[in-house]
């Protein structure tokens, strides 16, 4: 029965790296850049959700709205200040550039809220489920980490193959001139994805907190490079690899804590990375793509 | 010699040492007059290791046009395996400056060869995807050094990576304990051997630009299929630059461990990789004297601004954000560009009228 338990507590964890590495693989795929901000953003939502739930004392689902707001605003300011101005110089410089402005989420973060770890009330009202008279347990936060989940998945999915705006992004990821000369807004569908993905964070940040109760400037850190492995694991580019690299990651990290050592969970999950890129350089799901001469 | 005089090559490398042996000698008798304060003469040995951290990391970042994320793993590996070194090196070798230099070898051959090993299957994959296995890397580096145990009893040296396994006799002492890091290491590092690894990696580094294994290397850079084509090997030039990259972390990093009493693997995370990838991106890709120039000035910077209090890392980074557009985006220059022509503009006007 713990083996259950263990993986449904991995695709819990899973659900919110897929929800992150969606922002990561959604803009790699679409402006070809490795945007190590995105950590950051995850950080700000829940900030924003903190203050608004308990300084204002506004109900959950409030603060969950007004988190993606603030999330989806910062998303596109940050493209339009920091990375539009860039496009098209190598991508070492817009790299760079996403490290400067997470640096400066972080320490302004810092600067704000000091670098005390606040207490993260979870959102999450509902009684744990116990099955099997006993056996099994299943948190609150964890049936609405991956209801959330599922739903961002079919609604994502939805989007990009049907809506105008989900198909202008395809295109543009696919190939920027021939989009452009189609009559497609590259500038413009560029910062709606920059949203977009902000948007998740904001949901995957308010998440995270509620199943890892502290908040710290740098709690986006880490669950970003995560999020970021399992979108190279997925195929980085890749909407479904996203979603599938994202669980997959979150069942590994689970497993390897309970089954084989705690302190080298870390170690463990990237070394699976090096071994999957090895195999199948692009990721699971990503496109080979031929080099031409 | 005229000859000589003439080489560009030449030229542009005795510029490089010049710029660096002024430095330290000018830094030097600062120091030794007693001119510089203790907390600026503590930044001088992190200084020369970030130097040679920086050159190397340029190696693979400009002249190889791979990107690795990982250089702190290297650098860790150095650091601690050096701090073993030195520790086990105690009662034999007696001239600390020669218990250094070992430790430094020591520990950079450990990097080399790790970077050997890692090199084989990783440099297999080009571009982002090396980056993200070079970031995997040195999390795994990190991951695994922080939860190393070694120590010294009357049986000899032990090591292990769990505390189970690990059980020294009595009088046994710990080198390396754990997530708690190194303790009680004995400060070897000098700034002048810190000047000494600087002109080293200098040394490896520009030989091997120009050099004809620099000159396939860059070739690899700017077109891997055409060198490919004319015979190159691509692989093992790749390796090679790795492999020496890797070398010069491992033995800067010796340095760098050794220049505290404590240190921990957190130290040698993913921050401090691109901490190092900042240093050669804003001092010019292929660029070794801007490395070592930027590499200085961007060490000091934050730390000279500490008056600042909580606003310095955010003034860093705001002004790495701003030197990135100011070099790089083709519309803030332009703009650039047209104030500064305006601002002559009004200049020469002005002076017409005083003159007229």
């Amino acid at each position: 029965m713990s083996f259950l338990q263990y993986l449904i507590n991995g695709i819990s964890i899973g659900a919110v790296y897929a929800i992150i590495a969606l922002g990561y693989t959604m803009v790699y795929g679409i402006a070809k850049m490795l945007n190590f901000a995105h950590g950051d953003v995850i950080m700000v939502g829940a900030y924003v959700s903190y203050c608004v739930t308990s300084y204002l004392g506004m109900p959950a689902i409030v603060s969950i709205l007004v988190a993606v707001v603030a999330c989806t605003v910062l998303g596109i300011v940050i493209e339009g200040l920091a990375y539009k101005p860039l496009r098209g110089t190598p991508s070492l410089a817009v790299l760079i550039t996403a490290i400067g402005v997470s640096y400066f989420l972080q320490n302004a973060a810092q600067l704000i809220f000091g670098s005390a770890p606040k207490n993260f009330k979870s959102i999450v009202t509902m009684q744990p489920l116990t099955l099997f008279g006993g056996g099994l347990t299943i948190t609150g936060e964890v049936i609405i980490t991956i209801a959330i989940c599922v739903a961002i998945m079919v609604g994502l999915t939805l989007f990009t193959s049907k809506t105008r705006m989900g198909k202008a992004m395809r295109a543009v990821s696919e190939d920027r001139a021939a989009a452009q000369l189609m009559g497609i807004n590259v500038n413009q569908t560029i910062s709606l994805t920059f949203a977009i993905g902000s948007a998740l964070a904001a949901v995957a940040g308010v998440l995270l907190c509620s199943t890892v109760p502290t908040l710290m400037p740098t709690t986006g850190a880490m669950p970003g490079i995560r999020a970021f492995t399992a979108a190279v694991f997925g195929g980085i580019g890749s909407i479904p690899g996203a979603m599938l690299g994202g669980i997959l990651l979150g069942i590994i990290e689970t497993f390897s804590k309970a089954y084989i050592s705690t302190q080298f969970s870390d170690a463990i999950v990237f070394s699976v990375l090096i071994i999957i890129l090895l195999v199948k350089p692009a990721g699971l799901l990503g496109k080979q793509i031929q080099e031409k001469v | 010699m005229k000859k000589l005089l003439k080489n560009k090559t030449f030229l542009a490398n005795s510029r490089i040492y010049l710029t660096v042996i002024v430095a330290f000698l000018v830094m030097f008798s600062l120091s030794n007059a007693g001119i510089l304060s203790s907390s600026w003469k503590g930044y001088l040995v992190p200084i020369c290791a970030y130097i040679s951290l920086a050159v190397s990391l340029n190696l693979l970042v400009g002249i190889c046009g791979e990107l690795s994320l990982g250089h702190a793993g290297f650098m860790g590996i150095g650091a601690f395996s050096g701090i073993i070194f030195a520790a086990l090196l105690k009662d034999v070798v007696v001239s600390d400056t020669l218990r250094l230099l070992l430790a430094m070898v020591g520990g950079g051959l450990l990097a080399g060869i790790v970077g050997f090993l890692i090199g084989i299957p990783v440099l297999r994959l080009r571009g982002d995807y090396l980056a993200i296995v070079t970031l995997a890397f040195g999390e795994i580096m990190k991951n695994i050094i922080g939860n190393l145990y070694a120590g010294v009893d009357e049986n000899g040296f032990h090591m292990a990576i769990t505390t189970s396994k690990m059980a020294l006799g009595e009088g046994g002492k710990y080198i390396i304990n754990g997530p708690m890091g190194a303790t009680g290491v004995q400060k070897l590092a000098t700034f002048p051997m810190g000047f000494l690894l600087v002109l080293f990696t200098l040394f490896v580094v520009l030989n091997l630009i120009n050099s004809k294994e620099g000159r396939a290397i860059k070739a690899v850079r700017d077109n891997r299929i055409a060198a490919e084509s004319v015979g190159i090997n691509v692989t093992a030039f790749r390796m090679k630059a790795f492999v020496v990259s890797a070398f010069l972390a491992g033995m800067a990093g010796v340095l760098f461990g050794l220049n505290y009493s404590s240190i921990t693997a957190t130290k040698f995370n993913f921050n401090t990789s691109i901490n190092i990838l900042v240093f050669v991106v804003l001092g010019g890709m292929g660029n070794i004297l801007g490395s070592v120039i930027s590499a200085t000035i961007l060490y000091v910077l934050p730390e000279a601004m500490r008056s600042l209090e909580d606003y310095r890392m955010i003034l860093y980074a705001v002004v790495l954000i701003l030197v990135m557009l100011f070099t790089w985006s083709p519309k803030v220059k332009e703009i650039v560009s047209v104030i500064s022509a305006k601002l002559s503009g009004i200049f020469k006007k002005k002076e017409v009228e005083t003159n007229g």
